[in-house]
């Protein structure tokens, strides 16, 4: 082993959202540089938010990426109602809680079966999945059912799945009014879907135990994506607003985006630490149905991050029925503004994990902004975890087995390329 | 919006073409001439317009796809940032050799069908996509099913 020297140089890797590469180097057995490239060439959308009218913002960050628009959507709008004093109504925020269930469904299914999913049948891709194959015939119809219910969920609430149309500082420009029993029924077709999928994760996947410190938002009186307190598996507590006093930018020279660590270490956001931490506040019929899965958390292994994702889609689909099925939607105005200066933050849980915007606003023309994305958060855990996984395997794999493992692993962190290359305040990088 | 269109179109368009260069279906295989490119996105570094030209050589037929790619903006928003706003960024377009301005691609290469809008209008894609089965000798997709 300790005659061990390689160079692996992966230019490209496929089925992430955006361009990223990968260089590492062995040197004796030992690793001695993983550097997890962020390729995608920067918009300077940070610097593009001053000078807009805070109405229009949210529409403008959400070019930022079309995976995550409603993402960046849900959240700059939360910073902008902030920053102008605006509390929306009861029935604005059932509404955004369906268009980020829909936005989980739909997202995760994109990862779990498009990008994930033939590494477990030994494919490179989803296309070639054999319809003579029952096991993959079944789990190619099950791809195109869930991503497409995850899709219409969100253009029923919010009228578009990329890049909403309805969603508006203030509350919503349209309430849907038209009978969901359709959308309820297609809702509850795809759960056995979601629990094969979750079965299936948790029976093939490759392992990795490498422990890092949890970080989510957690809901003060129940599951959510949209409020709460942001907590950490070392018991921290940190109000919303003050998540940028404790999470530190970190430059790294040869990455486009910006990383960040807590407390002087690495750190992951996502589904995994979600459900490590908030397991207790699922709903119970995802609950009752995958409990036997569920005891597998908490999980210091990445690779539990595709099963997460799972649970999180069961979860969606549960609560989603739920208010489906309670609510009777009526037209209602948008809360108008209470001030035209202020500084408003908004914090959400993305598909990838926390997201963070920040707007200040001066006499109605945003002034300053600033945007933390989920994998510019993972992106030194992401490098650690690569550096893991080669010296545990560096000797019982070649070289190309280990590309392909690290490639699975990236996947598994669901890295979105696009958001994180976008966020760079450039006063952290002259130094 | 490709993947939202492939829960829909999966078996015809698997039919119809072959992904010869799609990064988020499967892994790149380089080298492969195309009968029709798809580019999305502006054009913001050098190494992307060379990058651009060899996707113009290698294909038959090349389709902008989206705002970005038709219009440039909002990619370009860096065009018309104020001096000091220029300033503020200058030393990252520097380090990873960023181009002056950011280009729309039929600045650079000559394109064949424009898909505009942000997301692309899906119906306007389909439309174009039937026209090129059609071209390349495949029965076009029936949309209104």
């Amino acid at each position: 082993m300790h005659d061990i020297d390689f160079d692996i140089n992966l230019m490209e890797i496929s089925k992430i959202e955006g361009h990223a590469g990968l260089q590492v180097v062995v040197r004796g057995g030992i690793v001695q540089d993983v550097q997890f490239k962020i390729q995608e060439y920067k918009r300077f959308y940070t610097q593009g938010m001053t000078g807009k009218k805070p109405e229009i913002l949210p529409q403008f960050v959400a070019r930022i990426c079309g995976t995550c628009s409603n993402a960046h959507l849900l959240a700059s709008t939360e910073a902008v109602e902030h920053a102008l004093g605006i509390q929306i109504t009861p029935q604005a925020h059932l509404l955004r809680q369906l268009m980020v269930n829909g936005l989980m469904i739909r997202d995760h299914a994109l990862h779990l079966y498009i990008f994930s999913l033939p590494d477990l049948f030994d494919l490179d891709s989803l296309i070639d999945f054999d319809e003579t194959d029952p096991m993959q015939k079944q789990f190619l119809h099950d791809a195109l059912e869930v991503k497409a219910v995850g899709n219409d969920l969100q253009v029923y609430i919010a009228g578009r799945s990329v890049h909403a149309l309805f969603i508006a500082v203030g509350g919503f420009t349209q309430i849907p009014t038209t009978d969901p029993a359709t959308l309820i029924s297609k809702l509850q077709s795809i759960r056995p879907a979601v629990i094969r999928l979750a079965k299936l994760f948790v029976e093939k996947q490759t392992k990795l135990n490498h422990p890092t410190t949890y970080v989510a938002l957690r809901g003060l009186t129940g599951w959510s994506f949209l409020d709460g307190n942001i907590i950490t598996s070392k018991k921290e507590t940190i109000k919303e607003a003050a998540f940028r006093q404790h999470f530190d930018n970190v430059v790294i020279p040869y990455s486009q985006a910006t990383a960040y660590t807590y407390a002087g270490h690495s750190y992951m956001v996502g589904a995994l630490s979600r459900i490590n931490m908030n397991k207790d506040q699922l709903h119970p019929n995802t609950r009752h149905d995958l409990a036997d899965i569920l005891e597998l958390f908490p999980s210091t292994d990445i690779f539990m991050n595709n099963v997460a994702q799972a649970i999180e889609i069961l979860h969606c689909i549960d609560e989603s029925v739920d208010i489906l099925t309670k609510t009777k939607f009526a037209p209602e105005q948008r809360v108008k503004p209470t001030k035209s200066d202020g500084i408003g933050i908004g914090v959400i849980e993305a598909p990838r994990g926390l997201l963070f915007y920040k707007v200040t606003v001066s006499n109605g023309t945003v002034t300053d902004g600033q945007v933390v994305v989920p994998t510019g958060q993972n992106q030194i855990n992401i490098e650690k975890d690569i550096g893991k996984l080669v010296e545990d395997n560096l000797s019982s794999m070649n070289q190309a087995e280990l590309e392909y493992e690290i490639e699975k692993l990236i996947r598994a962190y669901d890295p979105c390329i696009s958001c994180a290359s976008h966020f760079l305040k450039v006063k952290w990088d002259i130094r | 919006m490709f993947t939202i269109l492939l829960d829909k179109y999966f078996f015809e368009w698997r039919e119809r073409m072959e992904f010869v260069e799609a990064r988020i279906l499967r892994r790149s295989r380089t080298g492969s001439a195309f009968d029709v490119a798809f580019v999305e996105g502006a054009i913001t570094a050098d190494s992307q317009i060379q990058r651009l030209k060899k996707i113009r050589d290698m294909s038959k037929v090349l389709v902008a796809i989206g705002s970005c790619a038709c219009t440039g903006m909002p990619a370009a928003i860096r065009n018309d940032f104020t001096t000091e706003q220029k300033q503020e960024i200058e030393f990252i377009l520097d380090r990873f050799q960023y181009s002056d301005r950011v280009r729309k691609i039929d600045e650079i290469v000559k394109v064949d069908k424009y898909i505009p809008g942000c997301p692309m209008s899906t119906d306007a894609f389909l439309l174009a996509l039937n026209e090129l089965f059609v071209q390349f000798g495949h029965p076009p997709v029936d949309l209104k099913k």
